[in-house]
């Protein structure tokens, strides 16, 4: 097939990015679209896309039910037309129900990693591999890294979309790879100081992880020839972007992705960091209050939800991420012309209801990194011994916070407590605990142990 | 004069403080004495050892937090109102006692007490004005091993 064939894919362009410029732009054409240009490539890829997923069918359905099709969409505002698409939606479409393009034609298939449920699996042709490595790209040069310089991915490399999205966008960029993928933490510190890579790209616990064993082997984390870091795969948040960036002595970088929508490379961070920049010639990104799916005022956060306007192999319509943020649509001091998301501050589904008040892990997170020298190692338990919700967060304490006097233990265990009701407006029961005795993670961190039983929504 | 005293994490559960006192017996370390602090939850142990230096070592490298301290051995008499003797030297001083708690061992007619002050020098000098005798660790040492 050739693009005449499949008008939605942009023919991506030799990027000519300017690398003498202190912050060059990967793809200058399409990340400093005038907002208007942009829109109007946006309607009409979303006319098209109407028009294409017609293929699935779930789509097939509901369009026809409601009457829909590419002669509804006459200004982006007819999105709103168009229906949601959810988790669960895939998951009764188990395992390739949404494919809009012949098996054959398919050329990988990764799957989600399963945080809130059983796997689902996300189908990609060569031209959806070819956009993502490009995606990838973008945020990796807009976050420092150049054709010169090497990459160490301690990623997962498997069906998890976090390893081979960063692999290729580093490839593409022309840069040095090196694939360690995840575990083996010592390893990690050897191949560092063997082969000087400028870049770690990891989740941000694993950075953290990656810091302690340093020490453990005796050496100053911050003496690793990493200058800089590219993290995603979970939600963290500026506190414990400090401590990345002070224990390992490195300029930390967010992205933002899910591999509902392509992986890795939906948004990512310039040096300005005020906020990841989406790349809206591929992505329709709304912003929704999740209770009346209704906009939410700029700048407040809301439930992403999130069109794919060219992928080939899975395209979503207006797909509930579950990821609450905020977006900016102001000018970035980098030049970039997209809209910015701000870093997601929770999910409407880890959202945990403690006797009535909405409490996402990352506040307590918040609370704990406010109390100096917290590290970020701590479990969330969550029970209900009688009719009422009982909170337990266990902290594991560190030489910084440790004293001999009873008195100041108390004092660290009491000032967590109050941190928690001040950010997160709940009384929870502070346990210091042991190093090390809460488990750790290769991958996304487990956070929340929630035994109330009142979850159980999967399908 | 002053004493180094190891201090350790300990979660409050059934077997919790063998771990670490296993970790110093297996390179032959013997504990001069040992206190505990604990609530419901958690505890914290000071010990004190003839090597510090290696028990930290080893013990911090299974894994403790382990926190140094420098600690105060006195010589009180063994006798009703000795131990309030002392501390009506430290309260007339304005000293403040963080903890205190008892050696082991007792010699003759004195009974040695570890205290924790927030300034030990100044405690020290104010105890040996005062003509009371302050342990060192080698006398400390010597006579565990008597």
């Amino acid at each position: 097939m050739t693009h005449e064939s499949r008008p939605w894919i942009m023919p991506v362009p030799n990027p000519s990015p300017d690398w003498s410029s202190e912050h060059p732009i990967w793809n200058p054409i399409a990340e400093t679209l005038p907002r208007a240009e942009r829109e109007a490539l946006q309607l009409e890829r979303l006319r098209e896309l109407v028009g294409r997923v017609a293929r699935v069918p779930f789509y097939r359905d509901l369009f026809a039910h409601r009457e829909i099709g590419p002669h509804s969409i006459r200004s982006l505002a007819d999105l709103r037309r168009l229906p949601f698409t959810t988790k669960d939606d895939l998951r009764r479409q188990h395992p390739l129900g949404f494919l809009a393009v012949p098996r054959r034609d398919l050329a990988r298939i990764h799957g989600s990693s399963g945080t809130t449920g059983k796997p689902t699996f996300v189908a990609y042709t060569a031209g959806d591999l070819r956009i993502w490595s490009e995606l990838c790209a973008r945020f990796l040069v807009a976050g420092g890294l150049r054709p010169e310089h090497t990459a160490q991915v301690a990623f997962g490399y498997g069906l998890f979309t976090g390893g081979f999205g960063l692999h290729y966008g580093i490839e593409r960029v022309g840069a040095t790879v090196i694939p360690a993928a995840a575990g083996n933490t010592r390893r990690q510190i050897e191949i560092m100081r063997d082969l000087d890579p400028e870049a770690l790209i990891c989740t941000p616990s694993y950075a953290l992880t990656i810091a302690d064993a340093a020490r453990e082997l005796g050496m100053d984390p911050r003496a690793l020839p990493i200058r800089f870091g590219h993290f995603g795969g979970e939600p963290w948040t500026e506190d414990m972007r400090r401590e990345i960036e002070d224990q390992l002595d490195i300029a930390a970088f967010n992205n933002y992705g899910l591999s509902e929508v392509i992986g890795p490379g939906v948004s990512g961070e310039c040096t300005a960091r005020t906020g990841m920049h989406l790349q809206e010639d591929h992505f329709l990104v709304e912003c929704l209050d999740p209770e009346t799916l209704e906009p939410v005022p700029e700048g407040e956060p809301g439930e992403l939800v999130i069109t794919t306007l060219t992928r080939e192999a899975m395209p979503m319509i207006r797909y509930r991420t579950r990821d609450i943020a905020r977006l900016d649509r102001g000018p970035c001091a980098c030049g970039r012309t997209t809209t910015r998301m701000s870093r997601v501050a929770g999910r409407t589904d880890d959202m945990l209801i403690i006797r009535g008040v909405n409490v996402f892990p990352s506040q307590i997170e918040e609370a704990l990194l406010r109390v100096e020298g917290t590290t970020p190692h701590y479990l969330i338990e969550v029970s209900r011994p009688g009719t009422l919700d009982e909170v337990r967060v266990k902290v594991e304490i560190h030489p910084e916070i440790f004293s001999d006097r009873m008195d100041r233990m108390q004092a660290v265990r009491d000032r967590i407590s109050r941190e928690i009701q001040t950010v997160a407006g709940i009384r929870a029961h502070v346990d210091l605990v042991e190093p090390r005795s809460i488990e750790r993670f290769v991958g996304k961190a487990r956070r929340v142990l929630d035994t109330r039983g009142l979850n159980e929504r999967e399908s | 004069m002053k004493l180094q005293q190891l201090s350790l994490f300990l979660e409050n559960r059934p077997g919790r403080l063998d771990a670490p006192l296993e970790t110093i017996a297996a390179e032959g370390i013997n504990i001069l004495t040992l206190s505990l602090a604990d609530t419901a939850q958690f505890g914290i142990l000071r010990l004190i050892v003839r090597e510090w230096d290696k028990a930290k070592r080893v013990l911090e490298q299974a894994g403790w937090v382990v926190n140094l301290t420098e600690v105060v051995a006195v010589d009180v008499l063994d006798r009703p109102g000795g131990l309030a003797a002392v501390l009506k030297i430290l309260d007339g001083a304005g000293l403040n006692i963080e903890y205190m708690y008892a050696y082991s061992l007792r010699r003759g007619d004195k009974a040695i007490l570890i205290f924790r002050f927030e300034d030990p020098d100044r405690a020290i000098q104010i105890l040996l004005d005062q003509g009371l005798h302050v342990v060192d660790g080698d006398e400390l040492m010597s006579f565990a091993a008597a």
